[in-house]
């Protein structure tokens, strides 16, 4: 079946004065797509969301959403786009439940107490519908978020960091959500995240830009298995392991020994045969680690 | 969706402490003049009335609920800017302090629905502080002071027969909301250009002060542009207790206050149209 096209923004710049936050972006988010968009803080993915949202200008460029320019259409988009934008900012002098009224009644859905009541018993904040949310805590105002982005059942959902704040078990009902949000719902999620290991979870697809430029995207299993790994073995004999290594069909250039182990650049089905390898030749493996070359490239760049 | 947006606006006001500010300041102000104008007041209008007392009779009751209503309008014209600037002020800064606007601008809503929403809302605001303003001070001082000629010594003496004193100060209350919704305008075209709720307010509070100033001086191309200055107009409402009603003047004051409001709101929408909201 043909993808249908969700997103598409095509050539994409944003200049604030002399800075350029996001430069000749391009990306193509499909329907039922959970699409990670990731990168470093200050990588321009805000940036990008707020041009997607009509809340900044383009400089140049352009943004298809459901097929319709942007520019033209902002409004009838907007009523099918669900979307934390940054941080979850609420009106904090009244309760969740209001603030979800108004701003449901904004998007055009038809709130009842009942439909509020539910999205909120879906984030986990029901017990929480009266208590005015200058009382919550930031990974209450998160689930909050959430719940007002699919408060008018949106066809595509975006999500500016959303596991922000939360704690380890928060993290993962919000993974969940998301995913039975495509899954049984076949909604379209474009998730903005600065952590890789979040995305390459849940994500079908993903780019990852940096200093506003695309610098790689496609299919996140392709990109993660794309490459050669680096695999560390901790072992007793380095040494007698260089050698044998060497005398091997895994000759290579690539391969570091320190005092305990011994790392060597490989594909992801030749680890169990230099695992044997080793073993054969009596050289006790106490633990193998892999780091995988996109992991490293995306450490490098986020590293302070 | 516009009504929707109007009501959720007012609804957002009245949820705020801080809009209450301006009904009890007026609720507590207009009760301390009239107490005070009640146990004091004879003798006030006798230390300003002595020198015409040697020279006319005085009968009747001259300390009556329409004169302390015009006391009051006099005296609290001098703070209404304020409170009214707290609240007018606030309507778009806040929700840029608060991060909200964002919320507010990515929903099927046009940034001109939003801006037209909430200054109307800040207009019915100072509507509702104007009227309750006009219930204490006429209301309250009608009540126990009665009803009476209105006797004002200003450059000159008027005074108003009984019968003809109602319709102008209803006039005049109308023409205070029209001030008052200058105002107002003023301090939300600030609201939008900044991201602080006090800058607003400081900002429409200088602008009037400097205005007052410059109304006050003659020279050269001052002269010219005097007229055209807001402050010029705001007690624009005194001219209807003369005993002779100067109605194009009145009208002319009207008006310009009301273009003022109209070009302040669409500097407002053209300034927020074209915005980058990065809070």
């Amino acid at each position: 079946m043909q993808p249908i096209p969700i997103i598409e923004i095509k050539d994409l710049s944003k200049s604030f004065g002399s800075f350029k936050a996001v430069d000749n972006l391009s990306l193509t988010v499909n329907q039922g797509d959970i699409y990670g968009f990731l990168g470093p803080n200050g990588a321009g993915k805000s940036t990008t969301i707020r041009m997607m949202m009509s809340l900044i200008q383009p400089s140049s460029g352009y943004i298809n959403i459901f097929g319709m320019p942007l520019s033209q259409h902002r409004s009838s988009i907007a009523r099918r786009i669900g979307a934390i934008v940054e941080k979850p900012d609420f009106y904090l002098y009244l309760t969740a439940a209001k603030n979800l009224e108004i701003l449901g009644k904004l998007s055009g859905a038809n709130v009842s107490k009942k439909s509020i009541d539910a999205i909120l018993d879906t984030v986990g904040l029901l017990d929480r519908a009266s208590s005015k949310v200058k009382t919550f805590s930031y990974g209450m105002k998160q689930r909050l978020g959430i719940a007002q982005a699919l408060l008018h059942n949106p066809d595509l959902i975006v999500l500016d960091e959303p596991t922000n704040g939360l704690d380890p078990v928060g993290v993962k009902e919000i993974r969940e959500l998301i995913l039975s949000l495509s899954r049984e719902q076949n909604k379209t999620i474009f998730l903005s995240s600065h952590i890789l290991s979040e995305v390459e979870i849940i994500a079908t697809n993903m780019v990852i830009i940096n200093k506003g430029c695309t610098i790689v995207e496609g299919n996140v299993q392709e990109l993660l298995n794309k490459g050669l790994l680096k695999v560390n073995f901790m072992i007793d004999k380095p040494k007698q392991a260089l050698e044998c290594l060497n005398n091997s069909r895994f000759n290579s250039s690539n391969i570091v020994i320190t005092d305990t182990a011994i790392t060597i650049e490989t594909e992801q089905f030749f680890i169990s045969d230099i695992n044997s390898l080793l073993v054969a030749n009596d050289i006790k493996v106490e633990g193998i680690q892999s780091t995988r070359s996109l992991e490293e490239y995306f450490l490098s760049i986020t590293k302070p | 969706m516009f009504f929707t947006l109007l009501k959720i606006e007012l609804e957002k006001i009245f949820k705020k402490g801080r809009s209450f500010i301006g009904f009890i300041a007026i609720g507590i102000l207009v009760p301390i003049i009239q107490i005070a104008m009640y146990s004091e007041g004879n003798d006030y209008f006798n230390m300003f009335t002595q020198t015409l007392q040697q020279q006319f009779d005085f009968s009747g009751n001259l300390l009556n609920g329409y004169l302390i209503a015009f006391i009051v309008l006099q005296s609290l014209f001098v703070h209404i800017p304020l409170l009214v600037s707290l609240i007018a002020g606030d309507m778009l800064a806040g929700e840029a302090i608060a991060g909200t606007f964002r919320i507010l601008l990515i929903r099927p809503v046009s940034r001109f629905q939003v801006i037209s929403a909430k200054f109307i809302a800040a207009q019915i605001y100072t509507l509702l502080l104007i009227l309750w303003m006009s219930v204490l001070s006429m209301g309250l001082s009608v009540l126990f002071f009665g009803k009476g000629e209105l006797f004002i010594v200003a450059s000159t003496i008027t005074i108003l027969p009984q019968d003809d004193i109602l319709w102008r100060f209803l006039l005049a209350y109308f023409y205070g909301f029209l001030s008052m919704s200058t105002v107002a305008s003023v301090a939300f075209f600030f609201s939008g250009l900044v991201e602080n709720s006090i800058g607003p307010i400081v900002s429409t509070m200088a602008v009037i002060i400097v205005f007052t100033i410059i109304s006050s001086l003659d020279a050269g191309f001052i002269k010219a542009i005097k007229p055209f200055l807001f402050t010029n107009h705001l007690i624009g409402w005194r001219y209807l207790f003369e005993q002779t009603i100067d109605s194009f003047r009145i009208l002319q004051s009207a008006i310009i206050l009301f273009m003022h409001s109209i070009l302040l709101f669409a500097l407002s929408v053209y300034y927020l149209h074209k915005k980058d909201i990065m809070t």
